[in-house]
């Protein structure tokens, strides 16, 4: 995998990945890829299939569905889990707002990576729980 | 003073220049002259080949040359079986790999390939100008400067071939007499030595096979768990070549294999101390050694790209890449050869395409001069004209046997247009993520995709009115998508865009 390793540093302040130890947290590096976008740029595409798991280390993205912006994702932030985890294509386009970079999970590994972190795995449902939350809150 | 005059190329104004002389320089200076691209090639090597005049360092090629396939070497469809031979339009000069391999061995030697880019560069009449340094490069007004050995060049457009060829090592390994890829002993040195190699990737691994017959002990280490490419269906994870160290392990036959991050590396008396940590539980383990090796990746080597604002990522320092291999943070800045992969495309199911190869490069160049033809140039290349009837056996075609589909797969796709004023037209081999996040007319895009656990299967991508539907086809155990269930399934696929078509087209 081609990461960086200041990524190690920028990880110790996201809640996703809290509860690892620093060497687990350098073992990231190993495990995650490394891309950036430009402005503009479609990280995730609403209806194709075969995407990944995504964590912003830098700049905002937003989330759009059928061509509206929703919302935004910002550094610590991840998406693509979704669709990862049920294996269907996303519901919505993720288009870089500024320069973003990501560390990326290849979709197929994601399983494995959750079950092998499971503090990971807790960190990812209560922000699942978070997402639902705020869903039924606007739904009601 | 009599050899500068003779070099072709002098310093002074070009519309473009292309810096380096490996296979993807040499597949893209060769495209660009069939277009009539007036160019200059300036390298700082005496020769081509560019990496390849030195490396694998244990000689021998990862990728194959099939002398025997299902087709002939000169025939488009032969490409898919030989993976290292540039490509030419006139067939004397296709699969030249086939002409200099002594029939040993289906992966070329390293000297066979550097043998392989000479006759091509000869045969084909590419000029270089060697021995000419980059030093440094400057923007005035719309022109790029590079400052060279022989002086200065200027042109409003620089593709860079440089390659990601220059070892990298992380701060724990920065230790006196840590060796790297490139710079090992003569292998008969590690006769009855105890070898640490950190980074287990294809690097580490050929190390290690190198060195298997020779050293007492080899470990490898790195923190994530080996991925071997017979697993993942790709060319991600150590190739089949470099195995035999892992089976040496499972055996318990002398090498370890080791999930662990390398937390010190100390001098002592008698070589080195090793201390390494597992990232799962915790222990930690220490590795008295006579060499360390390095073999913890490359970077490329941009010199001042990035102060000119070459945005890159990753810790090979990498170009981030337009769909077409431009600089996204540097307008007028390409990228050929390896360094292309920064172009990453969709990445399907994070697969990476093999813009680092040369079987994949080798069709990125051709696809990148037609590009700058069209979009700097002002060309306008000739496409062909398409009946509706003939659209769904032509991309059927293209799936089981276009070269471009099948080595760079969801990464490059053959795109047809459909305009119901001036017809179909075949748009010939585009970057996929071009055509799914580009707006413009009707069309169709065919590519192979993989998703690392099946053969390989077709996808189509219809654009409509705008936006894009993707439509994945099934996998067939021989790898024949011209069958009638795939002719059914594609007609339907694009009834919707081809019924406006099919009123305006002549049948």
């Amino acid at each position: 995998m081609d990461v960086r390793d200041d990524v190690v540093d920028i990880l110790s302040g996201f809640s996703l990945f809290a509860d690892l130890s620093t060497p687990e947290r350098e073992s990231l590096v190993d495990t995650f890829s490394e891309e950036t976008f430009q402005v503009g740029d479609r990280v995730l595409r609403q209806g194709l299939s075969g995407s990944n798991f995504y964590v912003v280390l830098e700049g905002t993205a937003s989330i759009m569905v059928d061509g509206v912006d929703r919302s935004m994702v910002r550094p610590g932030d991840y998406f693509g889990e979704i669709s990862t985890l049920l294996g269907v294509p996303p519901t919505a386009d993720i288009v870089a707002r500024e320069r973003l970079r990501c560390l990326v999970l290849p979709g197929a590994d994601l399983e494995a990576f959750l079950v092998t972190h499971p503090r990971v795995m807790y960190r990812l449902l209560q922000g699942e729980a978070r997402k639902v939350r705020t869903t039924t809150r606007w739904l009601s | 003073m009599v050899e500068l005059s003779e070099a072709p190329f002098p310093p002074g104004h070009y519309p473009l220049v292309v810096v380096g002389s490996g296979p993807g320089a040499l597949q893209l200076t060769y495209s660009l002259r069939r277009l009539g691209i007036e160019h200059a090639v300036i390298s700082e090597d005496p020769a081509p080949g560019g990496m390849f005049r030195r490396w694998p360092v244990f000689q021998r090629m990862l990728s194959w040359t099939k002398p025997y396939a299902e087709y002939k070497p000169g025939m488009r469809a032969y490409e898919r079986f030989d993976w290292n031979s540039l490509l030419a339009d006139e067939e004397q000069n296709r699969a030249v790999m086939t002409t200099v391999m002594d029939g040993t061995s289906y992966f070329p030697s390293r000297p066979e390939m550097q043998q392989g880019l000479v006759k091509f560069a000869e045969s084909t009449g590419l000029t270089v100008r060697y021995g000419c340094h980059w030093e440094a490069t400057r923007l005035d007004g719309q022109e790029f400067v590079l400052e060279t050995s022989d002086g200065e060049y200027r042109s409003p457009i620089a593709i860079f071939a440089v390659g990601i060829a220059e070892p990298w090592k992380p701060l724990v390994l920065n230790i006196d007499g840590v060796q790297e890829y490139g710079g090992l002993r003569p292998v008969e040195t590690y006769a009855d030595r105890r070898v640490f190699i950190a980074g287990k990737q294809n690097s580490g691994f050929e190390i290690a096979s190198g060195l298997l017959p020779l050293a007492r002990q080899i470990v490898l280490a790195s923190p994530s768990r080996t991925k071997l490419s017979v697993e993942t269906r790709t060319l991600v994870g150590v190739r089949a070549r470099y195995v035999q160290p892992y089976e040496d392990w499972a055996l318990a036959g002398g090498v370890v294999i080791l999930d662990a991050s390398i937390e010190s590396v100390e001098r002592t008396a008698q070589g080195y101390r090793v201390q390494t940590k597992s990232p799962s539980d915790g222990r930690t383990l220490a590795f008295e050694v006579d060499d360390v090796i390095a073999a913890t990746g490359f970077v490329c080597p941009l010199r001042d790209l990035p102060n000119l604002g070459v945005g890159t990522f990753g810790q090979s320092r990498i170009p981030s890449q337009t769909a077409f291999w431009e600089s996204a943070t540097v307008p007028g800045i390409y990228f050929a050869g390896t360094i292309m992969q920064g172009s990453q495309g969709l990445r399907k199911h994070g697969l990476p395409s093999n813009s680092g190869a040369v079987q994949g490069y080798r069709y990125n160049a051709r696809v990148l001069a037609a590009h700058l033809a069209e979009s700097r140039f002002g060309r306008t290349l000739s496409r062909r004209r398409l009946e509706a009837k003939e659209v769904v056996p032509f991309l059927l075609d293209e799936a089981s046997h276009g070269p471009e589909l099948w080595h760079q797969r969801s990464y490059l796709a053959r795109v047809v247009v459909i305009d119901p004023d001036s017809g179909i037209t075949d748009d010939g081999i585009q970057p996929l993520a071009d055509f799914v996040d580009s707006a413009g007319k009707d069309a169709v895009a065919v590519t192979l995709e993989a998703n690392g656990k099946d053969d390989p299967y077709p996808a189509i991508y219809v654009r409509s009115k705008g936006a894009v539907t993707e439509h994945l086809m099934p996998p067939h155990p021989l790898l024949d998508f011209e069958g009638a269930e795939y002719q059914r399934q594609l007609s339907s696929d694009l009834q919707g865009v081809l019924d406006a078509a099919l009123t305006t087209s002549p049948q």
